[in-house]
């Protein structure tokens, strides 16, 4: 089964064409919002990190900026710089070079001589790039190089009935046709180890999945914290959650049934030799979730909701689907798919899942879901300290 | 038509898909086999009853696994959330 795709110089298959304009660190963010918006198509990633912090969170931040500019989503990247930040834009030009030959350009807005000054040279590149990604053609590529990102947010008891599986099915399918699925979340895979650990391909697989799991949670008693006393969430409790286990074990359905072939750490780069299901080490906040996962290559993200929630992401589509009949019917305008006919028992699991398959299908052959459509970007990364 | 879905036949607790007064009858099927009870509290749509009398400390089972402990006894039909359920056993 094939795909329309960009095949990118590095070799890897895109199903967007963005320029991506990518700040340093927090300070450079505004003069690239600036340059973004000059630029009709370009994409702006908000950074609320890359400076005044631990040599742990800048790794964090390169990895994850570096595999932005690296996901095959982007055609070219311009990297914007302050000057006196820890992300320096020669350090994160080098960091995407390792990844990617794809086009790059950067600007630092002190050398430029501020910020107009600095948006002038932007825009320039940014524009230069826009008319190279309209050269591109979109080709036949084969589905097994596709890496699907799952993810669940606001969940609530319909989840683990009917959105989750309903993903879970389209995961299996992926994996089947040769592809990558990603399980993320590790917060919300507490309660499920003694699942998830037989589902492992080898012990070394399974050892690795029982560490991010344990030290998800040693890290919050480190702080003297508790993970359950703010997972879960107020509104999954509203909706009907009570404990971490009991929306743990909803959440895992949505990576459906195949073996676990390899454990990532955060926003680390997913190796495309290996297929199959895989979990990458992410907390249970939606966007940073997203975040590393798009970091590690994920093309296209289907998150389940059964609260309702407006997520999207400005270098992949996310697609939304809801098991919650009443929510669907509330929040249509960001939506995308309702599953909740499990729930009435007029749909059966099966039939969803190949609904939503063609509706993934549509999407990664340039459909856009209503996210997109909408424009939004959200943005968050995971930090292991404050500021320093 | 059931008003309650339960997910596993370990199951000790299930969700009922539609708002249940106290004195209604919540009804499921285990393996096509339609079970009744009658519900002690209200519930809200989308939260969790009690199948069967569950004692203080006891494991609660959902998905066929542990959800938590039971911080107090519960009676069959009765509504299970934060005040009688937790993860740790207090």
């Amino acid at each position: 089964m094939n795909f329309k795709g960009y095949r990118r110089t590095d070799g890897r298959a895109g199903i967007r064409n963005h320029i991506l304009i990518l700040p340093c660190s927090l300070c450079a963010s505004e003069t690239a919002r600036f340059i973004a918006s000059q630029v009709p198509g370009a994409v702006y990633i908000p950074n609320q990190g890359g400076c005044a912090m631990a040599v742990a969170d800048l790794e964090i931040t390169l990895k994850v900026l570096s595999g932005f500019a690296a996901n095959p989503n982007v055609f070219g990247t311009v990297v914007v710089g302050n000057t006196c930040e820890n992300v320096q834009a020669s350090l994160l030009c080098e960091r995407i070079r390792a990844l990617t030959n794809k086009p790059l350009e950067s600007v630092v807005i002190r050398d430029a001589g501020g910020t107009i000054k600095a948006a002038q040279i932007g825009v320039e590149y940014a524009t230069k790039m826009s008319i190279e990604a309209s050269k591109c053609k979109k080709e036949d590529i084969d589905f097994s190089e596709i890496i699907f990102a799952t993810e669940c947010g606001g969940s609530d008891p319909t989840s683990g009935l009917a959105s989750n599986p309903t993903l879970g099915y389209v995961s299996d399918k992926i994996v089947a046709l040769g592809g990558i699925s990603i399980l993320s979340e590790t917060s919300e895979l507490v309660g499920t180890e003694d699942i998830l650990a037989p589902r492992c391909v080898n012990e070394e697989v399974a050892k690795k999945l029982l560490k991010i799991i344990k030290d998800n949670e040693d890290y919050f008693t480190l702080h003297g914290e508790s993970l359950r006393d703010g997972n879960p969430s107020v509104g999954n409790k509203q909706g009907g959650i009570t404990t971490l286990e009991e929306k743990s074990l909803g959440c895992i359905h949505k990576a459906g049934t195949a073996p676990i072939t390899e454990v990532y750490g955060y926003g680390e780069q997913i190796d495309k030799n290996k297929k199959g299901l895989v979990v990458m080490d992410t907390p249970g906040q939606d966007i940073a979730s997203i975040a590393a996962m798009v970091a590690g290559g994920a093309q296209i993200v289907v998150f389940t909701t059964g609260r309702g929630t407006p997520t999207g992401n400005g270098i992949v589509p996310v697609i939304k689907i809801t098991g919650n009949n009443e929510k669907y019917a509330l929040m249509k305008d960001n939506i995308d798919f309702d599953a909740s006919g499990i729930i009435g028992g007029t749909a059966a699991i099966d039939e969803k899942g190949e609904e939503l398959f063609k509706l993934v299908t549509e999407v990664i052959n340039g459909e856009k879901s209503k996210a997109e459509a909408l424009g939004f970007n959200d943005m968050s990364m995971a930090r292991k300290c404050n500021f320093c | 038509m059931y008003n309650c879905l339960v997910i596993n036949e370990k199951d000790t607790v299930a969700t009922v898909i539609a708002p249940v007064k106290a004195g209604e009858e919540i009804s499921y099927a285990i393996n096509g086999k339609e079970n009744k009870i009658i519900a002690s509290e209200d519930i809200p749509k989308f939260h969790k009853t009690a199948l069967c009398d569950i004692k203080k400390g006891d494991i609660v089972i959902k998905y066929g696994c542990k959800i938590g402990y039971a911080l107090c006894d519960i009676k069959k039909g009765g509504y299970v959330h934060t005040q009688n359920l937790d993860s740790k056993m207090n």
